[in-house]
This record gives structure tokens, sequence and C-alpha cells, in this order.
């Protein structure tokens, strides 16, 4: 008798099981996307839960990022887009024009495909996002910054050489600058876009450790290419397609017994 | 379904099904043999079939290997990983039937011309065709990823233990009568226990078909006939 | 094709090697040449120009260059050193003016106005001031300044310098900024900064060497021009005033009038001033690069 343990209700890897009841950080309800004319998000409605990992997947152009691009209203950066619907942040819709973004911002951090360190020293490319909304006296600046390099588990390897430029690190210790940038901003919500599609596998599974920390304090949306890292770091899955939410779930039952073909489909590479 | 867009992809999984086939066929085959030989004291079909079991173990093997190679390479999801995952699973599960139909054949070659009650007999190649219909059907039912013929024969063991608990008493029963019997009785015993042992392999083929169709596994306790363990015959009853 | 290679190849299979024929190789060939020789015709003319400057100029180098004025018709010696100085105020006038109006347009070009109508109009005409003769800009400044205020003066030499100054730093300011990546930005707004702190701390400092670059570059252009002084800043043999009213003494127009002079020691002087401004563009322009330079090694 076989003893391999095919119970799909529990954990895949070490990604802890989703947690049904934790409370709604971010509902989005009847969300729509216009680029121009075009309309990339069609009624998108799903909710977020608190200090959860929800991964975002689907096909390239499906609306993954467009939708992650609307929580802090990053968008609004190109006038051709735009957005309506609601999407409330702890009971709040943020869409709302009353809704100061630059705050909005400090609150839901994202970090990008690319890593973008700032043409400034390590120091200052964390000091930078506190000093918008925090006057800090030196030492307590200090303090932030180092227990942000220390969260993104960049310390160690960055204490030495804080006053070097953030572009002379690799790829990977970039992106970890890039998220204790986010962090030292104590938001609430961490957005990542494809945080480690241009890192080697080292520095991805460095990544995807800290994510796990991080679960904990923030509460994370990922948006990923990679089926595999989604099912191993994250608690929810949302897959969408052709800019409309197909299925949401809990991230074990998502990868092991989808409940929609297109879903299936996708995640076992059978897209046509 | 859907063709993968990796086209070997499907290759590596049509590869575990044809293996899987292949197994039952031999398997069925064994388990035909080694009743047929048990009962026609046939000693030469008995080595027939202990001998065909090396070619179980060998696709077995593979099954197993290309299965995990399938895991390391294609890191298969939702329903391809149940694929692969049940065909180690169902691989597993008809090595030990052609494993127990081998037991049989050896015993059948161990019994010889010794006499055989006529009952016992009769009893054994009914649970023999009981057990094969199941292993039949089970296979069908893996083929053609067809839960409700695999819950069909889930259902159905209850009465292959059923079975098994009679003959039990009556071999107990014959052994009493006379010590003499001991010797032969002891081994159709063992027989009767390998046929029913292959039943319970055909409704753990049964569980992993249907774990593999919907993702879900059977929460509810198979229903379970085997008395024997009650079974008592008291001396002079 | 060499039938050696081979023997034991099918003879059905496309012959491997060989295919490319000898006409190709030809062509390569030829076209490289004729682009070797003709970067090495344009590197001599430049290489005769700064000979023959380094030639001429040499002998006519003293220190009497640097210190006196600028001779009399028919007096011996003398020197440019008004004509130098001169340059330097006039330069730097025209570069101070252009700096912040160039960079500061630059940077709407590049980060406000993207795609609008006006910034559309706003290139395209910088792109026709960029290639306007300067003597046009000379004039311009003439009916501009020196009309309205009764004369020749080094401000509106210093403005007439500027608004062929304004057009470059306009133009390598849009470009460098250009050059920054988009997630640049799109980094500092998700941080919750505002545009301004966007551009100020993050795109401009992205893009500093390029624009500093740039600067130089213009500061090099406006050195040595000759025609948008003759109508604004003209000449002077003399220290120019302190106001800078009057005619302001430079290099450009002294090498002009003392070139074509049938005096000896004129026309050393100008070879003179040509060699100290050929010079100081090239230390400016070499400056420049090592400054995009570094930035890249960094």
């Amino acid at each position: 008798m076989s003893t391999i343990a095919l119970n799909t209700s529990s954990a895949i890897g070490n990604a802890a099981a989703a947690d049904t009841r934790a409370p709604v950080r971010i509902a989005v309800k009847n969300l729509n996307f216009y680029y121009g004319d075009f309309r990339s998000l069609k009624d998108v409605s799903i909710d977020f839960y608190d200090r959860q990992v929800t991964a975002l997947i689907g096909p390239s152009g499906c609306g993954k990022s467009t939708l992650l691009r609307t929580f802090n209203r990053i968008y609004s950066l190109y006038p051709e887009q735009r957005a309506d619907g609601q999407i409330l942040l702890d009971g709040q819709n943020v869409l709302s024009p009353n809704v100061d973004v630059n705050e909005l911002r400090a609150r839901v951090g994202m970090v990008f495909q690319k890593p973008t360190p700032f043409p400034m020293s390590i120091y200052d490319n964390i000091a930078f996002g506190i000093k918008l909304y925090e006057r800090l006296p030196k030492s307590e600046l200090d303090g932030r910054v180092e227990e942000a390099l220390r969260k993104a588990a960049l310390w160690d390897e960055a204490k030495d050489k804080l006053r070097q430029s953030g572009m002379g690190l690799s790829g990977g210790q970039q992106q970890r600058l890039c998220i204790a940038r986010t962090i030292a901003q104590r938001p609430e919500v961490i957005l990542l876009d494809e945080p480690t599609s241009a890192l080697d596998p080292i520095s991805t599974g460095k990544i995807e450790e800290l994510i796990e920390q991080l679960r904990s304090e923030f509460t994370i949306v990922i948006v990923t290419h990679n089926m595999q890292q989604a099912a191993r770091i994250s608690q929810f899955t949302a897959f969408m397609y052709l800019g409309e939410l197909i299925e949401f779930g809990p991230t074990t039952k998502m990868f092991m017994n989808p409940t929609k073909k297109q879903t299936q489909d996708y995640i076992t590479g059978r897209f046509g | 379904m859907a063709e993968h867009i990796v086209s070997s992809y499907d290759n590596d999984l049509q590869g575990l099904r044809q293996r899987i086939s292949e197994m039952g066929g031999i398997a069925e085959k064994m388990l035909v043999d080694s009743i047929v030989a048990l009962v026609r004291h046939d000693r030469a079909l008995a080595q027939v079939v202990v001998a065909s079991d090396k070619r179980l173990d060998v696709l077995q093997r593979e099954v197993e290997e290309n299965a995990i190679l399938t895991i390391a390479r294609r890191q298969p999801l939702a329903v391809d990983l149940r694929e692969t995952i049940s065909a180690i699973r169902i691989s597993g599960d008809v090595e030990r039937i052609g494993d127990m139909a081998k037991n049989i054949g050896k015993r059948a070659l161990a019994i010889g011309d010794d006499f055989q009650p006529q009952k016992i007999v009769v009893g054994l190649q009914h649970m023999g065709d009981l057990v094969l219909g199941q292993l039949k059907d089970v296979l069908d039912a893996y083929a053609q990823k067809d839960t409700a013929k695999a819950l069909d024969v889930w259902k159905r063991d209850g009465a292959i233990d059923a079975l098994y608990t009679s003959l039990f008493r009556e071999l107990l029963t014959y052994m009493m009568e006379d010590p003499r019997n001991i010797s032969f009785c002891t081994h159709l015993l063992f027989c009767a226990k390998n046929i029913e042992r292959i039943g319970d392999h055909t409704t753990n083929i049964a569980e992993t078909v249907h774990y593999l169709v919907t993702g879900e596994t059977l929460a509810i306790d198979r229903p379970k006939n085997d008395r024997s363990i009650d079974a008592t015959v008291a001396p002079g009853a | 094709m060499d039938t050696v290679i081979d023997n034991h190849a099918p003879t059905a299979a496309p012959a491997p090697w060989g295919r490319v024929r000898r006409s190709r190789y030809l062509a390569d060939r030829v076209l490289k040449i004729a682009c070797t020789l003709f970067t090495l015709l344009g590197a001599f003319v430049l290489g005769w120009i700064l000979l023959m400057l380094l030639y001429e100029g040499i002998g006519g180098l003293s220190p009497a260059v640097f210190t006196e004025t600028t001779p009399g018709p028919g007096t011996q010696g003398g020197g440019i050193a008004n004509a130098i100085v001169g340059s330097l105020v006039l330069t730097t006038l025209g570069i101070v003016v252009a700096t912040p109006i160039g960079v500061l347009a630059g940077t709407y070009l590049a980060e406000y106005g993207k795609g609008s109508v006006l910034a559309t109009v706003i290139r395209f005409v910088n792109d026709i001031l960029l290639a306007a003769p300067s003597i046009l800009i000379g004039l311009f400044v003439y009916i501009l300044m020196v009309q309205p205020m009764g004369g020749y003066s080094g401000w509106a030499g210093g403005v007439a310098l500027a608004i062929i100054a304004i057009p470059v730093i306009v133009r390598s300011t849009e470009d460098m900024l250009r050059l920054v990546p988009g997630s640049l930005r799109e980094a500092g707004a998700a941080l919750g900064a505002p545009m301004s702190k966007v551009i100020v701390k993050i795109s401009w400092k992205a893009a500093r060497a390029g624009m500093v670059t740039g600067v130089i570059l213009a500061t090099a252009r406006i050195a040595g021009e000759t025609a948008p002084l003759l109508f604004t800043a003209l000449n002077n043999t003399f220290w120019f005033s302190p106001t800078l009213m009057g005619g302001v003494s430079n290099l450009p127009v002294t090498i002009y009038q003392f070139a074509l002079a049938p005096y000896e020691n004129w026309r050393e002087l100008a070879w003179a001033g040509a060699l100290i401004i050929t010079m100081s563009i090239l230390a400016l322009s070499v400056v420049a690069r090592l400054i995009l330079r570094k930035d890249r090694v960094r």
C-alpha cells in the first residue's frame, strides 16, 4: 500500500494553509479598467485577506498586473488609464477622488518586476520613502533603515556599504533593497509585480523566504508567471483570463483540484 | 482533455498509462492462470504464472521511475499531478496483485495432486471469478476515467469478503475433521486469502481512480464483510 | 567548394561549407575598406587643422598674450588679455542665463508635457532654433536690445549666446531624462512621492551626468560663436566697461578682425587666440566625456 499522502486539504510545501477566517483587507467590487477605449478588467470582484499571500496568475495580458496597479492607483500616472468600481481598503474606497494618492501609496507599497534602486546610496534609497512622510531625528532614521534592511534580509550584506550606491548591488540584492524600501514606510499592504522574474533561482529563493516571513505583518498580493512559485508561497490564488476573474480560492485547492476547466487547462499547461 | 502545449508532456503521461494497462493485462492473466493451475493441478501453467511476475516487477519499476522523472521535469499540477501520483499508486497495487497470483501459483505447485474437496474448489473458483471481474472493471474504470465504475467496484468488494469468510469456516471444518487435511487446507486457505487480498487491492485502485478523476479522497469507510476474525469453530461442533 | 574536405559525407546531403558566394566576401571587404578610408580622411582633415593651429599658434603664444590688451593699428606687440576675459564673461553670462531655462524647459518636455500639443510645438520650435543660423540670432538681439538700449553691450552679447545655448540644453536635458527608465519614476511614485520629488530627487539625479554634459557642450558651442556677437557685443580694443555697456572685447570677433589685418603681429595674435579657443573647447569636450564615462562605470 502506498504511503504517499494525497489529502488535498493539507498544505503544499511550507506555505501555511489558507486562513479563510482572516478578515478581508481589500475588497474589490465590480472593478472595470480601461486603457483608453480598451476595457482590460471586466467586473472583477475579489477579496484579499489580512496577512495572507494572494497570488494572481494568468496568461500575459489577462489583467493581473492591471488589477495590482489599481490598488495603489499607480495607473493614474498615465492619463489615458482609468478605473471604475470600488476597491475598499479597510472599508474606504481608494478610487474615490477624496483619497490622497500619495498617502494611499504609503499605505500600499509596491515592488516591481525589474529591481529599481534609485541612483543614490543604499541608506538614502530607504530613507527616501521614510522622509516623505515622517520627520525623524538622525538616530531614529538610522534605526528605521536598519530595521527595514534586517526585515528584508539584506542587513548583513549591506551594513558595511550603506553609503555606497544602491546600483552597485546584485540583481537579487537590489530587489531586496526595493522590498526594504517599501517596508520601511510601514505599509499595510505590499504589492509584488513578478518580483523574481528577473532573478536567478538562489535570489528567487531568498525573496520567497522573505515573502513567507513578511506575511505575519503585511497583506501581500503577488503577480507571478511561475505556477510553482504561486503554489509555494501563497495561501490564496486567483486565476484571471481576458480581464475576468475566472476562479479564486485556497491555493491548495486551486493547484490540486481547480473547479473551472480554464483554470485547470492553464495551470497544467494546456492553454491553446 | 485538451492536449498540453508541450507535446512530449502528453507522451510522458501516455507512457505511464500504457505501462499500467500492460501491467493490468499481465496481472489479469496471472490471476486467471493461477486459479486454473490450482484447480486443474496444472504444474506447467503454475510455472508460467510464477515466471510472469518478473515482467510485472520490471514494468512497475519503470512506471515509478518515469513518474518521478515527470515530476522532476514538468512539475505537474492539478489533474496531471494526480495522474502521475495515481500511476505510482496503481502500479504498486497491480504489482502486489501479481505477487499474490504468483503465490497462488507456487501453492498450486506445492499442493500437487493432493485431494481437494470439490466444495472448496468451487468456492475458490467463484471467488476468483468475482475478483477477476473486479480487476477487469477497475482497470477499465482507470482507462476510461470512470468514477461510477470505480465506485461500483469499491462497493462490490463486500461480497468477496463474505465469500472468504465462509470459505475460511469451511476449511477450518475440514482441518478439524482430519489432521491429514491440514497441510493442503492451509495452502488453500492462503490461496483464498490471496484472492481476498487481490480484491482489496482492486478497491485501492478504485479509490485511486476516484481521486484521479475528482480530486477528492473517498471519505467514508469501505464496506467490510470479512468476518473471519470472529469465526471460530468449536471442537466437535 | 573544396572536395577534399570530407570524403565520407553522403553525396545527397547539402554541402555544409561553401554555400556563401565569393562575391559576398568581396562586397563585405569593399564596404569595410571604404568606411575605413573615409574615416581616416575625416580624421586627417581634423588633424591637419589642429596641427596647423599648433604650428602657427604656438609661435604667437607669449606671456604678453595673456597680459596685454589688443594692440592698435601699426603698433608693435600687444596681447589679447581683454578678449580672453571678455569671452569668459560673455560665455559665463550666456550659460548662466541659458542653463535654468534650458533645464526647466527640457524637464517640462520630458516629464510634464509628455504627448501634449504644447510640448510637441515647443519641441518643434526648439529644433528649428537649434538649426537657426547664428547671425539671425545676432540680428534678433540687435533689434531686441541693442537698438532700445542705444548701443552695443556685453548684456546683449550674453543674451545672444544664451539663445544659442538654450535649445542645445533643452534638447540634451530632454533626451537624458527620457533615458531614465519609467520604472524608476513609477517606483518613486509608488512610495508616495509627489511628482516634483520624483523629478528632483530621482529623475534629475539619474540623468545628472548627461545633463551636466549637455551644459558643458553648450558652453563649448557658444565659446566659439562669432556671428551673434558681431551685432551685440561687437568688440573693443581696450578693457571693457565693468557695467558691460559698450563694446566688449571677445576672442571670436578679435580673431575674425585680426586674421584679415595687414599687420604681422595681429595675425600672430589671431592664431594664438584661435589656438586658445580650440584648446578650451577641446578641454571642455574631454571633461564632458569623462563625466559621462565615470557615470557609466558607476
